[in-house]
This record gives C-alpha cells, sequence and structure tokens, in this order.
C-alpha cells in the first residue's frame, strides 16, 4: 500500500500543468500538493467525476486530463467506465484512490472490498490500458511511461491515507475556483 | 431563481412536431454533441436521424447523471451539447441536476421525451402521475423549460439554447409529442 500523499507528490511531478479532477479526500490532498488553476473540483455530485473529465476530455483535446477518482465514487458511476472506453478520448488518464472506504464519510467499507477487482472490470468494460500500482518505488519508476500511453488509461492506486489535509470544502467548491479554472483554460476552443 | 409559471405560451393543439424541423433547430443553435439514453418517443424522429447525421457526435451513455457530468464538462470549450433522455431519465438525475446543472449555473440542456403523456393534454393535467409532477419539480428547483407539443413551438428551440449558453443555466425541452420521422 502507498500513502496517498506520497504518491501523489510523484504523480504532481509528472503533471505540473494539467487539468486534473479530484474528489474528496483525494482533491484534498492533491490541492495542498500541487495548488493550480487547473484543478477541478466542481463535480457536484458523487461518483461524476469520470463523466465531467470526459467532457472536458472531448472538448480540450489538446490537454490531457487526469481523474483522480475514489473507488466508492466510482462505484456509483461504474457504467462510466464503459461511457469512457466507448469514446476512447486520447487524452483521458483515469486514476482510482484505492482506499476500501468511504473515507470522507467516516472510513466505512465499501461494498465487497475484498472481492472487487478495479482493474479487471476497467479492462472487462474497453480501456486498452490498465496498470496496478501498491508500491511507490514502482509507481515512481513507471509512471512517465503509463502517461506516455495513449488514454483512455486505467490506473488502480492501492492507498492508505497518509498526512492528510484537512476537509475545506467550502474553498474547494468555491466558484472562484470555477471561474480561476475557465480563466486558466483560456478562451473556449 | 425564482420559479415560474409553467408554459402560459406553449400551444397544446396541433401537429406533432417534425424530427427535421427539431434536428435544424439544434443545428442552427450550434449544437454539435448529442449524449443520449434511448428514450421512446424521441427515438424514431431523433434519435435515429442524428445516430446518422455527420454533423452530430451521438455519445450514448449508460445513465443520465453521466450526461450531467459530461455536458459540464463540455462547457468550458466551445462545444454545445443536449441530452436527449426520457423523462424518467430526469428524474433519475435530479441530484446531478441539482448540484451540477442548478448549482453551478451550468449551460446544461436536456430535451426530454414524456413517455405517454396523452397528445394534446398539458403534462400537468396528464393521467399519468410520473408525467404530471415534471414540470412542478423543473419549477421548484428554478429550471427554465418548455414544452414542445406540436410543430408550433419548434421555433421556441433555439432561442432556448442561446438563452442556456448566453446566461449559462440549465434548460429542459420537455417533447410532448413523439417527433414525426420526416
Amino acid at each position: 500500500m502507498m500513502k496517498r500523499d506520497q504518491c501523489f507528490r510523484v504523480l504532481a511531478s509528472h503533471c505540473p500543468d494539467d487539468v486534473v479532477v479530484a474528489v474528496y479526500s483525494s482533491a484534498f490532498d492533491w490541492v495542498r500538493i500541487r495548488p493550480h488553476a487547473l484543478n477541478y473540483f466542481a463535480v457536484g455530485a458523487m461518483g461524476l467525476a469520470s463523466s465531467h473529465a470526459l467532457g472536458l476530455a472531448l472538448g480540450q483535446p489538446g490537454r490531457r486530463i487526469i481523474v483522480l477518482d475514489g473507488d466508492g465514487s466510482l462505484l456509483m458511476n461504474l457504467g462510466s467506465l464503459v461511457t469512457v472506453a466507448a469514446v476512447a478520448p486520447g487524452n483521458f488518464y483515469h486514476f482510482l484512490c484505492e482506499n476500501g472506504t468511504y473515507e470522507a464519510n467516516g472510513a466505512h467499507p465499501i461494498p465487497a472490498r475484498d472481492k472487487v477487482d478495479f482493474s479487471g472490470l476497467a479492462r472487462a468494460a474497453g480501456y486498452p490500458n490498465v496498470h496496478r500500482f501498491e508500491e511507490l518505488g514502482s509507481f515512481g519508476r513507471d509512471i512517465a511511461a503509463v502517461l506516455a500511453e495513449p488514454g483512455p488509461v486505467f490506473v488502480d492506486l492501492k492507498l492508505v491515507p497518509g498526512e492528510s489535509a484537512p476537509a475545506d470544502y467550502d474553498s474547494l467548491y468555491a466558484a472562484s475556483r470555477r471561474d480561476a479554472f475557465r480563466q486558466a483554460l483560456g478562451p473556449a476552443r | 431563481m425564482t420559479a415560474r409559471p409553467a408554459n402560459p405560451l406553449a400551444t397544446i393543439t396541433g401537429p406533432p412536431p417534425s424530427g427535421p424541423s427539431i434536428i435544424a433547430a439544434l443545428k442552427d443553435a450550434k449544437v454539435g454533441i448529442v449524449l443520449s439514453v434511448p428514450d421512446i418517443v424521441t427515438s424514431a424522429g431523433l434519435l435515429f436521424p442524428i445516430a446518422g447525421d455527420a454533423g452530430f457526435r451521438l455519445i450514448r451513455v449508460c445513465k443520465e447523471d453521466e450526461a450531467v457530468g459530461i455536458s459540464a464538462g463540455l462547457s468550458y470549450s466551445a462545444e454545445r451539447a443536449i441530452l436527449l433522455i426520457q423523462y424518467t431519465g430526469l428524474l433519475d438525475s435530479i441530484n446531478a441536476v441539482r448540484a451540477v446543472a442548478v448549482g453551478y449555473k451550468m449551460p446544461i440542456v436536456f430535451m426530454v421525451g414524456l413517455l405517454e403523456k396523452e397528445p394534446g393534454v398539458p403534462p400537468s393535467q396528464s393521467a399519468l402521475y410520473g408525467i404530471r409532477i415534471v414540470e412542478p419539480i423543473l419549477e421548484a428547483m428554478g429550471i427554465e423549460h418548455h414544452l414542445i407539443e406540436t410543430q408550433a413551438d419548434v421555433v421556441r428551440i433555439r432561442p432556448a439554447i442561446e438563452a442556456a449558453y448566453s446566461l449559462s443555466r440549465p434548460t429542459v425541452l420537455l417533447i410532448g409529442q413523439r417527433p414525426l420521422a420526416s
């Protein structure tokens, strides 16, 4: 298992200016590690991160779109795996932060956490490139190559909380963040 | 946003809308992407023609709330999209509509088939409970909505979409009768 903050520090070093869609505990950790106007937290409803990201990927084909999804979140929108695989955006990188719990809601376990195989689900849905990392060393060694693959790419990260950032929802969902995101993207193309 | 009265301008009697005229209105409004879960009301007159029309990119989604998220992401680009769904799917996706479309003031446009609504009968007077509650729910949520019941209503589609994007707000176009395929 990797500590989430350590894993994100490695990831952030490889995507300094990419669009990143992140949710819940991952979002709080991510924004502390990589504060940036191109962070997108306006997912609104649990489970929709990959769907927002798919829209961003279609509308911003020249940018790499990275999703930091949760396992509980993905379970609420499993169909999105099929939709993303069908659309097959080449700039779509779907990272699953698998900790086996609804961490933000009291760390209750997700259903079947000792049985469900998220990599297998992604592969069966049609993602052509699927990876799974449990150790920080192998993640650090391989992440550059993973991000060089054409999307859609699915990366299952087996994580535990590390040094967690405080949960400031008001800041995360502020309208000013959405405005800053739109400005950072530049004029609509 | 305040609740609005239900469609005082809707023409409730008249010929069904033609599918080609609705499709032309979508193109006039610069809609290029259609996100869809199949709907019986709009299947023959809209979805099949759109699927074969090179002027649109049709993305088939598994569930309607997915399409809310996709459309929100697209709204940061110049791409305009509509959701082509059934009212049952609209009801199923209400939390996403609440949070994303209304809460974030997103230009998300829904074209919603009113499955089994009686032709010529206002939705609020339908014998079907599911149909009767659609407009009151939209009004309670403060969502702009228009009934497209007859051919005379088609003219309202383009301005409704233009307003959704210029004012950055959700809009629902309720399709009351099956659009004719030709």
